[in-house]
């Protein structure tokens, strides 16, 4: 079974998040990381092919050049290889752009399963997966908790906020993985050890066939006009706890009927 | 040429176990460190990850890295905790490392792969209740009998004492020779006269367990002394160098999960109406722990860097840990001061830094014996 997991790299999560006021755009100039949500999927991977007896495992991304830093995690994890479309013309793409390019890496792989995790950190769009689908005429499950892989077709258990669906689609089919539905391994230390040698492929717009006015801003159907800072609270109260902050806060609250 | 980089394994290393501390090891500090009681779980799943087995050949299940590598595993362990940092270094660089350096075949396979695996804990004994630094004056006798040794003594402040599943352990086989007469043996947790008889209650290294091992007439065969011939003291106690190196490194590591809390709680608490770190006074002492927990790092990686490419280390091993060793305590104490009373209080982790940061200049050598090892280095 071959088996593509869809990654991005993200800056570090954490209070220093910040948008560039500049670009408009997420600033990426700090530490950064393999986005979290996707261990989920590598791990869902790790874990199908391991139960499978055989397979691969192909981690696809797209990205600046540097990202192969941050996907070697998933190297160290145990993927098999990394593909990483870089090109310049493909900086600012948004989702609609960026699936278009992902779909086009992923033809070139014909994975029996492509995995997502269920967002990114940074952008935290949560359709990019469905997106892929669509542009591979793929079935697509979202938010997966339980997944069953046995007598050739994916079994799925969805969660919803309400409870569960049982989803079942035919292969080839793009899953896009809960983070409750496994712990990511570690990487080892010999995984990191092989993580650097293992094949790592860049690839450009041009490889894949993508003309530079479909990846971008060029091919891109959204654009931020403006950043603003969220709107202030307006009024606040401060109460000092003296002995009766409890007391007080309670008399705020029933004077404005909230209990 | 100079260079101070890491490699790109080594970062991804330091970031893996970084990640592996604060999602393994952090939620097992509060109960361990109240019980005393060090967690035995974490050995295995860090063998499972090769964390045991950095140094290690892989025809042992090692990975066959150098210190510098391993320097940073105990770097990111220690800065989570000093405790647990010390079980595990006891038992990859005292116990199972001096296998590896003196073993014979049979040993090393007997001890070394499952102990590279996490499946078993190794302790080892030279201190006993009146001998410390002078390890010469140890007590401890072994005497031939019946084609093997019979084992008789005392050793205190055995770290792993209480977990073992083995213990290397010093004694005299010709006490005609001071020093020169000591042989070292390997003796299974079961032997029978292997007794743990204390478990010691500690000030700090609290997740730590530290005991007190009693041998009464422990028959042990022959093929339990260390590498098969008497008198192999003296050479183990020149391969504990390493164990000086991780101090260094340890030593830095606690120092800095002190500062890194200090230097949080400076920003964020404000006193007359601004923040502290926007005091000189506490500027200062934030600028000058950092200052000295940086040259407590270059001097003990430099010191790895020497003992990886195999040249003579001996002077900046024991630089390492001495100066370390001060650095924790200066910066301990520093960042406790900063968080004024909540310092005070076992709710912030401050007060442990200090508590753990005290044992740096007491194990494996105190400062004092370091520094007669840098005078003698230095001519005198």
């Amino acid at each position: 079974m071959k088996i593509a997991v869809c990654v991005k790299e993200v800056p570090d999560a954490g209070p220093a998040k910040r948008m560039d006021p500049d670009t408009l755009r997420a600033d990426r100039s700090g530490d950064r990381s393999l986005n979290d949500f996707d261990l989920n999927a590598v791990e869902t991977a790790l874990r199908m092919k391991e139960e499978a007896g055989d397979g691969e495992v192909v981690l696809v991304s797209m990205g600046p050049d540097r990202a192969l830093e941050s996907m070697r995690k998933g190297l160290g994890m145990g993927a098999d290889r990394a593909v990483l479309v870089t090109d310049e013309a493909a900086v600012g793409s948004d989702l609609i752009a960026t699936s278009k390019v992902l779909a086009k890496a992923l033809e070139r792989e014909e994975p029996d399963v492509v995995l997502f995790g269920q967002q990114a950190s940074d952008g935290d769009g949560a359709v990019l997966w469905s997106a892929v689908a669509d542009r591979l005429r793929m079935p697509v499950i979202s938010q997966i908790a339980e997944i069953d892989m046995s007598g050739g077709e994916v079994s799925a258990k969805r969660q919803t906020e309400f409870g569960y669906d049982r989803i079942s689609a035919p292969l080839p089919a793009v899953l896009a993985v809960s983070d409750a539905i496994n712990e990511p391994r570690f990487p080892s230390l010999k995984g990191i050890m092989q993580a650097k040698k293992k094949p790592q492929e860049t690839l450009s717009l041009a490889d894949l066939g993508v003309g530079a006015d479909s990846a971008g801003t060029a091919g891109s159907r959204t654009t931020v006009s403006a950043l603003s800072d969220p709107p202030s609270r307006g009024e606040t109260l401060t109460i000092e706890d003296d002995g009766s902050g409890a007391e007080k806060l309670l008399d705020y609250l029933v004077e404005r009927k909230l209990v | 040429m100079l260079s101070y980089a890491f490699t790109d394994e080594q970062e991804d290393l330091r970031q893996m176990v970084r990640e592996f501390a604060q999602a393994e090891v952090e939620p097992l500090i509060e109960d361990a460190e109240r019980d005393e009681k060090f967690p035995v779980e974490i050995i295995p799943k860090l063998g499972e990850l090769g964390l045991l087995g950095i140094v290690f050949p892989e025809e042992y299940g090692g990975i066959g890295l150098d210190k510098i590598t391993e320097c940073i595993f105990v770097e990111e362990m220690a800065k989570v905790s000093a405790g647990i940092t010390a079980s595990v270094n006891a038992h990859a660089d005292l116990a199972a490392f001096p296998i590896y350096k003196f073993g014979s075949d049979e040993q090393k396979e007997k001890y070394l792969p499952r102990s590279i695996a996490g499946e078993i804990i190794g302790a080892y004994a030279i201190t006993e209740p009146n001998t410390g630094s002078d390890a010469a004056g140890l007590a401890t006798r072994a005497d031939k009998k019946n084609g093997g040794y019979v084992l008789n003594g005392r050793k205190n402040f055995i770290t792993n004492g209480t977990i073992c599943d083995y213990c290397l352990v010093a004694a005299y086989t010709d006490k005609s020779t001071r020093g020169e007469g000591i042989s070292v043996f390997i003796v299974d947790r079961d032997t029978p006269g292997f007794e743990v008889t204390r478990k010691l209650e500690k000030m700090g290294h609290r997740s730590s367990d530290t005991a007190e091992l009693v041998f009464e007439d422990c028959e042990v065969p022959e093929e339990s002394l260390l590498g098969g011939k008497e008198g192999a003291f003296t050479a183990l106690m020149e391969a504990l160098i390493t164990g000086r190196v991780s101090h260094g490194v340890k030593s830095a590591a606690i120092a800095e999960a002190a500062f890194e809390a200090a230097r949080q709680y400076a920003t964020e608490r404000e006193a007359f109406g601004r923040s502290l770190s926007k005091f000189q006074a506490v500027r200062f002492k934030l600028a000058d722990m950092a200052t000295r927990i940086e040259s407590a790092k270059a001097l003990a990686y430099k010191a790895a860097w020497l003992y990886s490419t195999g040249r003579p280390c001996v002077k900046e091993a024991s630089m390492a840990k001495f100066y370390s060793a001060e650095v924790a305590e200066y910066v301990t104490r520093e960042a406790v001061q900063i968080h004024g009373g909540y310092g005070y209080i076992v709710e912030y982790p401050v007060e442990r830094y200090y508590r753990d940061a005290k044992l740096a200049s007491i194990t494996e050598g105190t400062s004092e014996i370091q520094q007669l090892i840098i005078g003698k280095e230095i001519g005198l």
